[in-house]
């Protein structure tokens, strides 16, 4: 038996599926702007997706924000700069940990929620039935969805951001002995544009790697009750990767000299 | 009748799954006005030909026609206008747990077409009593009903656009044999009621000889046999036979994998 057959084989598979996800991906965007756009589901998509994930980017932000800030001071104490910790903490929520923190547990609710919602879509012919009723399955399931988190990512890490500084700022004035105007005024003095609206804009990738991930895993799922839950875990699994990859590629693009 | 346009017609259509072969020349005519009910074994194809006239599949060789149009390859506008002209009735429904039985049926009405909800919604109303479900279950989830209740809504669904053609994938398939009987007395009455050409598929003879004119057996990608319900019993096809007469032994060897 040739050694080199099964490599060869998940080399032709990989390549197999970059291919349908990228023709996947082509037929999303390019039905993104196409009429027509079903408003209602988008409104639906955009709750779900936006609104409904705050308790748990908040959460994660503020607790995220309390660490770093602990960290920070950790660090800095041991050269006598402990005043660099709002500085520090305003950096890296807003260039880094705001997106990436939002990006990961929006991934975890959502990309899940996507893919098993039309995986079972998928499997029960719901999807077979949109075709069926005149209504391009793309346009209506997969469109809302993209847009909806490319629009509400990039709220949520702005959210994220807020809640994550505000935990940085009570634990340094509660616990590290920091003086709340103090901790405010250099918090607001250092922080720039370009450092919010870079995380913005990893927001909004972040959000179409999320649903597009969730997406089409879920309608590609087969199998039955299986099929779906594998869809679901490699649509949280690739999602999160994804997102992972695209920040240092975005941090290296929008910070790189 | 001869010389008209066929309402939906296949020639030598192929359609492969990997190394399977699926369909392997399927040549089927299906006249205006008629029932044809497709039978064969589970993973003989059915649903694909299904599938493929309604581009949810495409073949891989072969044309499909539907009123003399080429549609095997269809797209954008003209894969929209044929689109249209059918309704279909899902093997488990395939309801949209999402939407209220109402919207279900009036889906099409209002995303396909564009109608207002008002209309719409009174259309459903109308549709869902013709199969004999009251206005009350309009309003229920798809999850509250019966497996019986939810083929009522499917055939409601199926016909709420006054389609041409309407295909049945499997309509009694997990159903009591009474309400099984229900659901083949109200596809027949809704296809006299409309007058349309209707494809049906499935493997239940009591209900492929009830509901249909005509009868093709499929059996490994190829239709094997073709003619009037009245004269399958004297098909003299042993393939034929084994199947309606569900004999264990015979030509026709069960597969196993799909």
């Amino acid at each position: 038996m040739n050694v080199f057959a099964p490599i060869g084989r998940v080399f032709l598979a990989f390549l197999a599926e970059t291919g349908r996800l990228s023709l996947f991906t082509v037929s999303a965007v390019s039905h993104c702007v196409r009429a027509p756009i079903y408003w209602r589901m988008l409104g639906q998509q955009m709750m779900r997706i936006g609104y409904f994930s705050l308790p748990v980017v908040g959460l994660t932000a503020f607790f995220t924000g309390g660490a770093l800030a602990l960290q920070i001071y950790v660090g800095s104490n041991r050269f006598g700069v402990e005043s660099v910790v709002p500085n520090i903490v305003v950096l890296g929520i807003t260039r880094e940990l705001g997106p990436v923190i939002a990006g990961l547990m929006v991934a975890g609710r959502v990309a899940a929620a996507i893919a098993a919602e039309l995986g079972t879509m998928r499997v029960t012919e719901q999807i077979d039935a949109l075709t069926t009723l005149s209504t391009n399955p793309m346009k209506y399931l997969v469109v809302p969805r993209l847009v909806a988190a490319v629009v509400t990512l990039p709220l949520l890490v702005l959210v994220a951001d807020a809640i994550g500084v505000f935990g940085g700022y009570v634990v340094s004035t509660e616990s590290l002995g920091f003086i709340s105007q103090t901790y405010i005024k250099n918090t607001v003095d250092f922080v720039t544009n370009g450092d919010v609206s870079s995380g913005v804009i990893k927001a909004a990738v972040f959000g179409f790697v999320i649903a597009l991930m969730g997406c089409y895993n879920g309608f590609h799922s087969k199998g039955g009750a299986q099929g779906v839950g594998a869809a679901t875990t490699n649509a949280v699994v690739s999602s999160s990767i994804l997102i992972l990859a695209a920040n240092y590629f975005l941090t290296s693009i929008l910070f790189g000299r | 009748m001869a010389g008209q346009t066929p309402k939906i017609e296949l020639r030598g259509v192929k359609k492969r799954f990997g190394p399977k072969v699926v369909l392997d020349g399927i040549d089927l005519t299906i006249e205006a006005g008629s029932s044809l009910v497709i039978i064969g074994g589970s993973g003989t194809g059915k649903s694909v030909t299904i599938k493929c006239i309604l581009g949810i599949l495409t073949a891989d060789e072969g044309k499909i026609f539907v009123d003399g149009v080429d549609v095997t390859r269809a797209h954008g506008r003209t894969r929209d206008e044929m689109l249209r002209k059918f309704g279909m009735l899902f093997q488990g429904a395939a309801l949209f747990d999402s939407l209220p039985v109402w919207e279900n049926v009036a889906f099409g009405l209002i995303q396909g077409r564009g109608m207002g909800r008002r209309q719409a919604r009174d259309i459903a109303m109308e549709k869902l009593a013709k199969v004999g479900l009251g206005a009350d279950v309009g309003l229920l989830s798809p999850a509250e009903l019966s497996g019986g209740m939810q083929k009522r809504v499917g055939l409601a669904r199926a016909i709420a656009a006054d389609p041409d053609i309407i295909f049945f994938d499997e309509p009694t398939t997990g159903l009591d044999p009474i309400m099984a009987d229900v659901i083949n007395d109200l596809i027949v009455s809704t296809v006299k009621d409309l007058g349309v050409t209707t494809l049906s598929i499935t493997h239940d003879m009591a209900s492929a000889r009830k509901i249909s004119s005509r009868i093709a057996m499929l059996y490994q990608g190829k239709i094997i046999w073709d003619g009037p319900t009245s004269q399958i019993d004297q098909s003299g096809n042993p393939y034929v036979d084994q199947f309606i007469h569900g004999r264990a032994t015979g030509p026709i060897k069960m597969e196993v994998r799909r």
